[in-house]
């Protein structure tokens, strides 16, 4: 519980603040609702507007892009990590494909995937898939050595190191990259949704606001799509706690 | 030494290894007994985790020999312990299935298994849970499971790289009494690096003397003190005689 009372008095407080800031009209009404009626508005939202229907279709293109991110760039990032030279070979492309802004390539896989849902999860899963191959590899790569070798000695054979020891090993900095990734895939989504022929999603939803001056159901908006967002760093760090129980022990 | 070529675990002939150029063995010699365990002591950096790891098969030579009763170390079972145990055991996998780990990679049966885990429990008086994870355990304890699983697979030669250098004073006295009576309850042959002096003759039948690069045998003891070697045996007038050599030869290698 007390772990708790930080953060529900910083909430408490950032609430407060605005409240003050509409009181002393820092900004102009409709840009800056107060609090309760961004609460309504968003509530209203929720319960006779499309906004739980918008989040679940933002939830469910990012996690289709993660899945297909995870699901390329763990075996690949993997594979890569433990031929290091074929590595270094490609860690370049992976580095400037990895520091392009996404958006830079809404264009591109506009003309491969079409102006459809294609684009949209194909941008997210192939920007998280690069954040979680360069992960995996790093991993890898990165695995104690003592480990490898001891293994050798107990008699395994390159494949069986591979499954029983560098997987392992690199297990820490897989789920770093899958948690990079997730955010990664949402915040493109999110974007996408803006930009990318779309009728529904939180990023759809909140430029819609945006444009009909429907300033409070924007903020609520903008407070689910962060929720989101922290609610899956959350889960994650979770799972990382769960299932890398060994890590900086 | 001379020895029959039946008594004889280890052979190691004309043994060379450089590192950019510089040589650490141009030329190197040893014969080690069946069931000895040779203790080897030397300065920092002379080659003696390069030595065990050539023979262990972790490291190319550069050329030379090291048969053990004429077959290659990828013929025979070897255990190995590291310095580092933190670093050599499984954190992901219990103490107890880091020691089945091996046993498993040889194929060994299921109740085999056990029963060899088992006996190496006895046999080393385990008292702490093995179903816990290395990292739940003291480090005297995670060194006493790298130890068993490097025996369990009834390994012919024994290698330890500085076992106990990363243990307090207390656990290392006890893990060595332990391990001195199990490896000669066993009898495998057992390669011992030590950076400790006392260490390396309680626990030895035999004590090789490094020099620095490139590394030559400064001196080769045999230790013939009546086994078990308690703490007391270290006051003993015989084990202050041997120390004392020791101790003269290896200021003289170092210094020279
Ligand atoms: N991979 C390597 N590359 C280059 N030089 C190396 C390598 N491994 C060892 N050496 C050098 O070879 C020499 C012998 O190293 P080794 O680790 O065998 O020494 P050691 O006797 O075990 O020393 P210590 O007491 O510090 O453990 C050292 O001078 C070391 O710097
Ligand atoms: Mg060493």
């Amino acid at each position: 519980m007390r772990a708790l009372t930080a953060p529900v008095l910083g909430a408490i407080g950032f609430v407060l603040l605005w409240q003050v800031a509409v009181w002393l009209r820092v900004a102009d009404p409709i840009l800056l609702p107060p609090p309760a009626e961004a609460f309504s508005e968003t509530w209203r939202g929720f319960a006779s507007g499309t906004l739980a229907h918008d989040t679940w279709r933002t939830v469910q293109r990012t996690g289709l892009a993660f899945l297909i991110a995870t699901a390329i760039g763990v075996p690949l990032g993997v594979a890569l990590g433990a031929q290091e030279k074929l590595y270094r070979g490609v860690e370049f492309i992976v580095d400037f494909f990895r520091s392009t802004p996404a958006s830079a390539l809404f264009p591109l896989f506009l003309i491969l995937f079409g102006p459809g849902e294609g684009t949209k999860i194909a941008v997210a899963a192939f920007g998280a898939a690069l954040v979680i191959l360069f992960n995996a590899a790093y991993g890898v790569i990165n695995a104690r050595r003592t480990r490898v070798l001891a293994a050798r000695i107990m008699g395994a054979s390159g494949p069986r190191i591979l499954v029983d020891v560098l997987i392992w090993e690199a297990l820490p900095q897989i789920l770093v990259g899958m948690r990079s990734g997730i955010s990664l895939a949402l915040v493109i989504v999110v974007v996408a949704e803006m930009f990318i022929g779309s009728t529904d999603g939180l990023g759809h939803r909140v430029i819609n606001a945006q444009m009909l001056f429907e300033s409070g159901l924007m903020y609520g908006v903008i407070f689910v799509a962060g929720a989101l967002g922290y609610l899956l760093n959350l889960a994650f760090l979770l799972i990382e706690k769960r299932f890398v129980h060994w890590s900086g022990r | 030494m001379s020895l029959t070529p039946r008594e004889t675990a280890i052979t190691i002939r004309g043994l060379r290894k450089a590192f950019g150029g510089q040589p650490v063995y141009s030329g190197f010699d040893l014969d080690v007994r069946r069931g000895d365990i040779l203790a080897i002591f030397g300065p920092n950096g002379c080659g003696k985790s390069t030595l065990i790891n050539m023979a262990a098969g972790l490291l190319p030579k550069d050329g030379g020999d090291i048969l053990y009763d004429g077959r290659e170390v990828s013929e025979i079972r070897v255990g190995y312990v590291f310095q580092n145990y933190r670093e050599a055991l499984f954190p992901w996998r219990r103490a107890a299935d880091n020691i089945r780990y091996p046993m498993r990679r040889m194929g060994l049966a299921p109740a085999q298994v056990e029963s060899r885990l088992q006996s190496l429990a006895e046999r080393f008086r385990v008292r702490f849970d093995l179903n816990r994870y290395p990292y739940e355990l003291s480090g005297g304890q995670q060194q006493l499971v790298s130890i068993m699983r490097a025996l369990a697979v009834e390994p012919e030669v024994l290698f330890l790289d500085e076992p106990f250098s990363a243990l307090d004073f207390e656990t290392t006295l006890s893990l060595r009494d332990l391990l001195q009576r199990v490896l000669k309850d066993l009898g495998v042959t057992t390669i011992l690096v030590s950076h400790d002096l006392e260490e390396s003759i309680v626990l030895a039948d035999r004590l090789l003397m490094l020099t620095r690069r490139p590394t030559t045998v400064a001196d080769d003891v045999p230790i013939t003190l009546p086994w078990p070697r308690q703490a007391e045996s270290l006051a003993a007038p015989d084990f202050m005689a041997l120390k004392a050599r020791c101790l003269d030869v290896f200021q003289r290698a170092v210094a020279a």
